[in-house]
């Protein structure tokens, strides 16, 4: 099935963005991310432009937690509260993202970049995962289990000042600390077209420490009013958003989103969870050889 | 009487027999516009014509044809990646004035053996004889370096061809040359010159014209986003949601 991208033009198999779609959509489904992590690379390894391909993808993880939102909030696993200050952050960060976007473009170093924020990124997280994922399974074995981390908020965010009382994440911090993680994830998603899932969570978790009943659906909540604000900020900047490109990504993501999250309920958590860590390390691995091996084309070409 | 009489009847007589010498050319192309819209996956040019003496009869004579369909120029950053502490990233770049943002060039013989380099260059036969207008002073080198490296990529995205020998002569009067283009081809107006070649020197010329553009759909789709940025970011949003949405109804409904 041959489709017209009007926007990046070119004619790509349409069936093969909408698998593309349903992987990334399973992802979502299964393990709660966005699954943008992989949608970017694996556009622009199909031959899709790099702009166009970071720009359309945000659009995909907007449908994909849309319903995951609808599910949470329904459960009372989303804290309006610190979401909302999270989402002030994220549209802000949006903004610093465009801004830097326009001007790494100018010098020619985005791709380096994005390169090198997605090595770093998904090698650390996915490093973290697996370790834990690991430590939790032998713990399961031995049948000792770990010692309960004790949830407190890292000392940093206590020494931000006025504090505010958020009661839903059980927390009484300045709403610095969440403002500031919205808005580096509001970067990230404007400059990698990724929703940020896999980091958010981890540093609510740890950083913030939000009880864990809400952090998902916290989340989900930020991600996806930050990833609507990015496809604005896309639309009125780089112009590079193929409508047609997102809706065959969504069409599949939104399918693979439902069937992964019927797939969640019945499969083991501990080993998701290493399973996720395992494929964030080889997109992470896979990017870091990209950058040491001579590429395929030593030049590339803008309009000026 | 007969002195001055003959040098006259020569100069008489040499219009006449360098008209019959150097022939007209009557190009034509399969199709003058080209329609990027659904279902365009690139298509196939076929730019063929006549070769005929002035007075309309065929030429009777073996011509080398080159044709060379171009795309509109464009001025273009051209980066080069280098290897720098591991990593390949951006080192150089340099910026040209005028890349065609397209071009093939077909042959009846590699254009070496029809043409001298001189030739050549004045008639940019060949994706070595680009005119690229670098900006700025750099070092001849450095420009064929870049010069290299423009037409190596655009090799590769299949938007610069040279097909030596695609274009055949049947009965010293009909030429023909089919010319690829990818689906990815930028739009605007090509030109496709036909040049016939005797002796290393060009003797016809012809050129016609096709319009490569985006109809119905794809158009409004590129305009919009062009032009009503925030209603079309609008539009991506609804979509997103919506479908997001949708599918959450259906698959609860299971």
């Amino acid at each position: 099935m041959d489709v017209y991208l009007p926007i990046a033009n070119l004619s790509v198999n349409g069936l093969i963005i909408v698998a593309l779609g349903a992987i990334t959509g399973l992802l979502s489904g299964i393990f709660g991310v966005g699954g943008g992590f992989l949608t970017t690379p694996l556009m622009i390894f199909y031959g899709i432009p790099p702009t166009v391909a970071a720009a359309s993808a945000a659009s995909q993880v907007t449908g994909a937690s849309v319903s995951g939102v609808f599910a949470h909030s329904r459960r009372g696993g989303v804290d309006y509260q610190m979401g909302s200050v999270m989402v002030a952050g994220g549209i802000l960060g949006t903004g610093i993202g465009a801004i830097l976007f326009n001007l790494l473009e100018k010098l020619g170093q985005i791709d380096t970049v994005i390169n090198i924020l997605y090595v770093l990124l998904l090698g650390s997280i996915g490093g973290l995962m697996a370790k834990e994922s690991i430590q939790a399974i032998r713990a399961e074995r031995s049948g000792v289990p770990i010692a309960a981390r004790k949830r407190r908020h890292h000392p940093m965010v206590a020494s931000l000042p006025m504090r505010w009382r958020f009661y839903r994440s059980g927390l009484y911090i300045s709403p610095l600390a969440p403002l500031l993680l919205g808005m580096g994830t509001g970067i990230l998603t404007m400059l990698m077209g990724i929703g940020g899932g896999f980091i958010l969570v981890p540093a609510m978790l740890y950083i913030l420490g939000m009880s864990a009943n809400v952090v998902v659906g916290t989340s989900l909540w930020q991600i996806l009013f930050t990833t609507m604000a990015t496809t604005m900020m896309h639309a009125l900047t780089t112009h590079a958003i193929d409508i047609v490109l997102a809706s065959l990504l969504l069409f599949g993501s939104v399918t693979g989103a439902q069937i992964g999250a019927m797939f969640s309920q019945k499969a083991n958590p501990v080993k998701l969870r290493l399973l996720l860590a395992a494929i964030v390390l080889l997109v992470a691995a896979r990017m870091a050889l990209g950058l040491g091996y001579r590429p395929d084309e030593i030049y590339t070409m803008a309009p000026l | 009487m007969r002195r001055w009489l003959a040098p006259l009847l020569a100069l008489c007589a040499l219009p006449l027999l360098s008209g019959a010498r150097d022939p007209i050319l009557v190009p034509e192309v399969s199709q003058h516009e080209v329609d990027l819209q659904q279902g365009f996956t690139g298509t196939e040019l076929l730019l063929f014509g006549a070769i005929l003496t002035p007075e309309g009869s065929r030429a009777a004579q073996d011509y080398d044809i080159v044709v060379v369909l171009k795309g509109p120029t464009q001025s273009i950053v051209l980066r080069e990646k280098q290897k720098v502490a591991g990593i390949w990233l951006n080192a150089a770049s340099t910026e040209l004035r005028s890349a065609p943002s397209y071009y093939a060039i077909a042959s009846t013989r590699p254009i070496a053996d029809i043409v001298d380099d001189k030739t050549a260059a004045i008639y940019e036969l060949g994706l070595k004889w680009l005119q690229l207008s670098p900006i700025g002073a750099i070092n001849p080198a450095e420009q064929a370096r870049f010069a290299a490296g423009l037409v190596d990529l655009n090799r590769h995205n299949g938007l610069y061809r040279e097909e030596e020998g695609g274009v055949k002569v049947s009965e010293q009067v009909l030429y023909q040359a089919r010319i690829g283009l990818p689906s990815r081809v930028p739009t605007g107006t090509y030109t496709a010159e036909t040049f016939a070649i005797s002796k290393g020197r060009v003797v016809a010329s012809a050129s016609s014209h096709v319009e490569v553009r985006k109809l119905g759909v794809e158009l409004a789709i590129a305009h919009f986003s062009q032009d009503y940025g925030f209603a079309y970011g609008l539009l991506a949003v609804f979509v997103s949601v919506g479908m997001g949405w949708l599918a959450g109804r259906l698959f609860a409904l299971v």
